[in-house]
């Protein structure tokens, strides 16, 4: 895995495991915030939502918006 | 301070609340019921003549030395199994006892060398003690027969056994049954034939069960069981109390010196940790730290294709520092980061975050906490609101159902196993603790002497959530679930979507059955022992951690804990074990890159002020890279420069290769530690880093115990790593100036609530303090969450099972799990310099015998261990220890490197890897494999140091 794989890996990974919270993409967006560093996250919401599940997918969206000052 | 023995009284002490006076040589005292009249008379200064009595063991009453008068009493009792009564009157001293006990020793003496002036006790010996203190000064018997002459059994690497020195008085074999719980030694024959035996007669000491724990030879009255370090150095001349370096038990021990020479290290019987008591490791193998192999100068290279050049500090620092300005300035300031250790101490791993938040300006910096317990972090603190275990080891004394899950207590955490062995043999009457194990393996707390696991559960490795969850399915549904608890302390919405999510049918311990592979009846009989057999307290292990759902399964132990009341009081509670000595420190000081000292996130405005205010810099508010971040940076080229303290990583963390590239693409790899480890094969700078008897500061151990470190010697290195840290930080342009790293615990203590009543000297003056310790519990909290827990209201997280990436298939069949050994720690960088290497030289494959069989395996083949990370070769040990497609292995030899063969699949919330589960294959093999050829000469090439000298 290169290293934009193993980003969407991680983050398929905590989408898949805050699947069951009350507000998930919320959850996987605050969690990604809180733990990764601003370069993956910059690789990530870069790459789009490519390989990535739809809750994952939508949690980058709102990192981006975030990150853009929406 | 002059030696001291530690004080004996004899017998152990009562707990009971009720009190007894008596009169003992015409003065009065007042002790608990149930105490011997040996014990009253020695807390009271009275020292009665004993030798086959040890407070560390029950009374026994063989010696016929201490007997005592006592009005109204026939005869002469033996105090120590007199039991004190009110009012009695005891003389101690009469013309009558000290003619049978001068009769006494005489009979002793009559059958020991008297060889005393040439004898390793010689001065520490309660034979030669006693017949001082009866007065004996004749041997009237002219003895045809004795025991003299017999061989000595040198066996042992650590101490010896001399049976002609032995006055068959128990006390190594009750320490053997009662303190440590092995039940290794054995009374061999009768009367006069008695002989003390390590298994059986053909056994020695090492070939027996023996784990050699070191509490025989601390209960021996005599020198027939002494450490060979006294026999070669003499008798010590004084002693400092410290804290072990090796697990996080963090025994409390007396270092015995003569001079600046370790001549033992002895358990401290006021360690609140171990009370007393000690492993191999902590006991015995602290050789390593004046080993040849230590690295004692500076050194520093270009390349890593160039040998290594020693240079002095001055430059070492310089030169360490242009390397990191310059990096700084060529790719930017997040090019650079840190790794501090669970090995250090708070006060050097506080340093080295605040060298990289500080210094290089960013927060990259990360513990090797991050691939053994970061989920535990992660998952207490989600629900209990803080990232550490609820109870003190005491507690266990009042447990009555003991759970273990991924932990291996009797090799990871041997002192503590015993305490816990106790409590499952029971005590005096009192039945023994109830125990639950869920582990792939059969590990040796399933069964073994006088103990036997109620249920052992060996699940699939992988499904620990999956098991979990169908114990609170079973908990819940069947209506165990304590819900005045819950109410009281939990939110009871968060409570009833959790209920209603492992109360579905799919989550039953049936549905699940064909996925752990554990049989449910036995899965439902346990989760009913755990929720009603009384006092439940839950210890796990990084085979709860290191998967990828680890904190999930953090979680998933908490809601169990909760659901089942079994929170914020003694005998309950959820524990981890940890791995190394400081992990809880090493997180609590803010190593993680998200968090700061006491974690709070690097985001919180006030928190991080609060720093900057201390510290006159700016933060950084968002989080840095983590161990496995780095790595990946390294290799994309960004990330450029480490500062590795006391880790390494090369060995310990998963996936060889991508270590080993990350590593390789970067301009300045810094390592600080004892010995050239194996990430030593890719630095450009070597700074010798000092032992724990070398430097001041302090450990905290699992129970959340901040204990003392101290100094019993001058650094062989010249600088304590506090000292190193900090003069790299000056060489930097930094303005730190800490004279004593006392210094450094009063900055955590400012900045950190939790430690804001903490300080050097009131360690000094307590021993130890387990935080939080602040105004509302000044001395300490040993136990959490009593009144409620710390967050407000515990949560409950739903934990749905999800299957790990890592599959098996027909290239794969089979599963890896990873784990350690008692007389090995770690990578094995200590241990494997010590004589522990006589227990286990060589990394081991267990391979259960059928697939040993399909595979043309016997124990002791070469097999190639391979998986879809890479390849290594080992021998195999065939036994039904592990389950049929489960392999297992330790990782504590670098020509083994496990870690080759490991992936990198992670933890989903912390990214702790997933050493627990691993598909390989396993085929015969006629030699090491590639990767070992070319890494071994990689290895002897990059160990190189020039050795010409320097033309003026």
């Amino acid at each position: 895995m290169n290293s934009v794989e193993r980003l969407i890996h991680m983050a398929n990974q905590i989408a898949t495991n805050l699947a069951t919270d009350s507000a998930p993409v919320a959850a996987v967006a605050d969690h990604i915030q809180a733990f990764w560093d601003p370069r993956m996250k910059k690789m990530i919401i870069a790459h789009g939502t490519d390989g990535l599940s739809p809750v994952a997918a939508a949690a980058i969206s709102l990192l981006a918006d975030a990150q853009n000052g929406g | 301070m002059t030696y001291q023995p530690q004080k004996d009284f004899g017998t152990p002490e009562s707990r009971s609340d009720e009190t007894v006076s008596l009169t003992i040589d015409g003065r009065n005292i007042t002790v608990p019921a149930g105490t011997s009249v040996m014990r009253a008379a020695a807390e009271q200064g009275t020292s009665i003549p004993k030798l086959c009595a040890t407070d560390s063991v029950k009374s026994y009453g063989s010696c016929r030395l201490c007997l005592v008068e006592i009005d109204g009493r026939r005869g002469t009792p033996a105090s120590c199994t007199t039991p004190v009564e009110p009012g009695m009157v005891v003389r101690t001293q009469t013309p009558q006892l000290a003619k049978l006990r001068k009769g006494v020793m005489e009979l002793y003496i009559s059958d020991h060398p008297l060889d005393c002036l040439t004898c390793a006790a010689n001065g520490d010996c309660e034979l030669q003690d006693q017949a001082g203190a009866v007065g004996l000064r004749d041997v009237r018997y002219d003895v045809q027969a004795t025991h003299l002459g017999q061989e000595k059994d040198h066996s042992n690497p650590y101490f010896d056994f001399d049976p002609s020195k032995c006055i068959a008085c128990s006390r190594c074999i009750r320490a053997c049954d009662e303190v440590q719980g092995t039940l290794a030694l054995t009374m061999e024959g009768r009367g006069w034939d008695s002989k003390i035996s390590a298994g059986l007669a053909s056994d020695n000491f090492l070939g027996s069960e023996c784990v050699s724990c070191g509490a025989c030879v601390q209960a021996c009255p005599t020198a027939t069981l002494v450490e060979k370090k006294v026999v070669e150095v003499g008798t010590p001349e004084r002693s400092v109390v410290t804290t072990c370096a090796y697990c996080g038990v963090g025994c409390t021990f007396r270092a015995e010196m003569r001079g600046e020479q370790l001549v033992r290290m002895v358990p401290y019987k006021d360690g609140k940790a171990n009370r007393g008591h000690s492993c191999v490791k902590g006991r015995f193998a602290w050789g390593y730290a004046q080993h040849q192999e230590r690295i004692l100068k500076p050194m520093i290279r270009k390349s890593i294709s160039d040998p290594w050049r020693e240079v002095e500090w001055d430059e070492a620092f310089a030169y360490t520092a242009s390397e990191l300005k310059r990096i700084s300035e060529k790719y930017g300031r997040n090019a650079l980061g840190g790794i501090t250790s669970s090995r250090c101490t708070n006060e050097e791993t506080f340093l080295v975050q605040k060298l990289v938040r500080a210094g290089f300006g960013n927060n990259n910096v990360d513990t090797c906490a991050r691939v053994c317990h970061s989920p535990t972090g992660y998952g207490l603190k989600t629900t209990f609101g803080t990232s550490a275990g609820t109870q003190d080891f005491d507690s266990v004394e009042d447990s009555d159902v003991i759970l273990i899950i991924g932990a291996n207590p009797t090799d990871g955490h041997p002192v503590f196993a015993s305490r816990m062995k106790r409590r499952l043999r029971g005590q005096d009457g009192r039945p023994g603790a109830k125990l639950i194990v869920i582990d792939p393996r059969r590990t040796d707390i399933v069964r073994s002497p006088h103990i036997e696991a109620q249920h052992h559960l060996p699940l699939r490795p992988g499904t620990n959530v999956a098991v979990l969850t169908a114990m609170a399915h079973v908990i819940v549904t069947e209506g165990l679930a304590n819900e005045a608890f819950i109410r009281e302390r939990c939110d009871w919405d968060e409570y009833s979507h959790w209920a209603e999510f492992v109360s579905q049918a799919r989550n039953s311990p049936e549905n699940l059955q064909p996925v752990t592979l554990v049989d449910a009846e036995e899965l439902r009989a346990a989760a009913r022992l755990y929720a009603t057999g009384g006092n439940g307290a839950i210890y796990y292990g990084l085979g709860v951690t290191e998967h990828s759902q680890g904190s999930s399964t953090v979680m998933a132990i908490a809601n169990l804990a909760m659901a089942t009341g079994n929170i914020g009081r003694r005998g309950v509670g959820v524990n981890p074990l940890r791995g190394q000595n400081n992990v809880q420190g090493a997180c609590d000081m803010g190593s993680f890159p998200h968090e700061l000292a006491g974690y709070r996130h690097i985001s919180d405005n006030a928190a991080r002020s609060l720093f900057e205010n201390d510290w006159g810099v700016t933060l950084n508010p968002e989080p840095g890279l983590r161990i496995p971040n780095m790595l990946d940076a390294a290799v994309d080229g960004v990330f450029k420069a480490l500062y590795c303290q006391g880790e390494d990583i090369l060995q310990s963390d998963p996936n060889t290769a991508h270590v080993s590239a990350g590593l390789a693409a970067m301009e300045c790899v810094i390592v600080h530690d004892l010995f050239l480890n194996e990430t030593a094969n890719y630095a450009h700078i070597f700074l010798p880093g000092s032992t724990f008897l070398e430097k001041n500061g302090t450990f905290t151990n699992a129970e959340r115990r901040i204990q003392p470190v101290r100094k019993v010697m001058t650094p062989m290195n010249g600088l304590e790593d506090w000292e190193v840290t900090q003069k790299l930080a000056q060489a930097m342009g930094l303005d730190w100036n800490y004279s004593h790293p006392s210094e450094i615990m009063d900055e955590i203590a400012r900045l950190t609530p939790t430690f804001a009543g903490v300080s050097f000297a009131r360690l000094d003056e307590v021993g130890s303090l387990q935080w939080p310790v602040n105004a509302d519990a000044p001395d300490g909290s040993p136990i959490m969450h009593i009144d409620g827990f710390v967050r407000g209201k515990g949560k409950f997280v739903v934990t749905d099972y999800v299957p790990t990436d890592e599959k098996t298939g027909p290239r794969f069949p089979l599963l890896l799990t990873t784990g350690r050994i008692l007389s090995q720690y770690n990578v094995g960088a200590q241990t494997r310099r010590t004589e522990n290497v006589a227990w286990h030289p060589e990394d081991l494959l267990e391979i259960h015998p059928v697939d040993a069989e399909d595979r043309g395996v016997k124990s002791g083949d070469w097999v190639k261990l391979a998986s879809r990370a890479g390849e290594t070769t080992l021998r195999a040990n065939v036994t039904d220890r592990v389950a049929p497609g489960v392999v297992y292995t330790t990782f504590h030899h670098a020509v083994t490197q496990a870690n080759v063969v490991t992936t990198d699949y992670s933890d989903w919330a912390t990214n702790c890897p997933e050493y627990k589960v691993t598909a390989v294959q396993i085929s015969a093999s006629n030699g090491p494999t590639e990767w070992q050829e070319e890494y071994e000469a990689l290895s002897a090439r990059s160990r190189r140091v020039e050795t010409g000298i320097a033309a003026e």
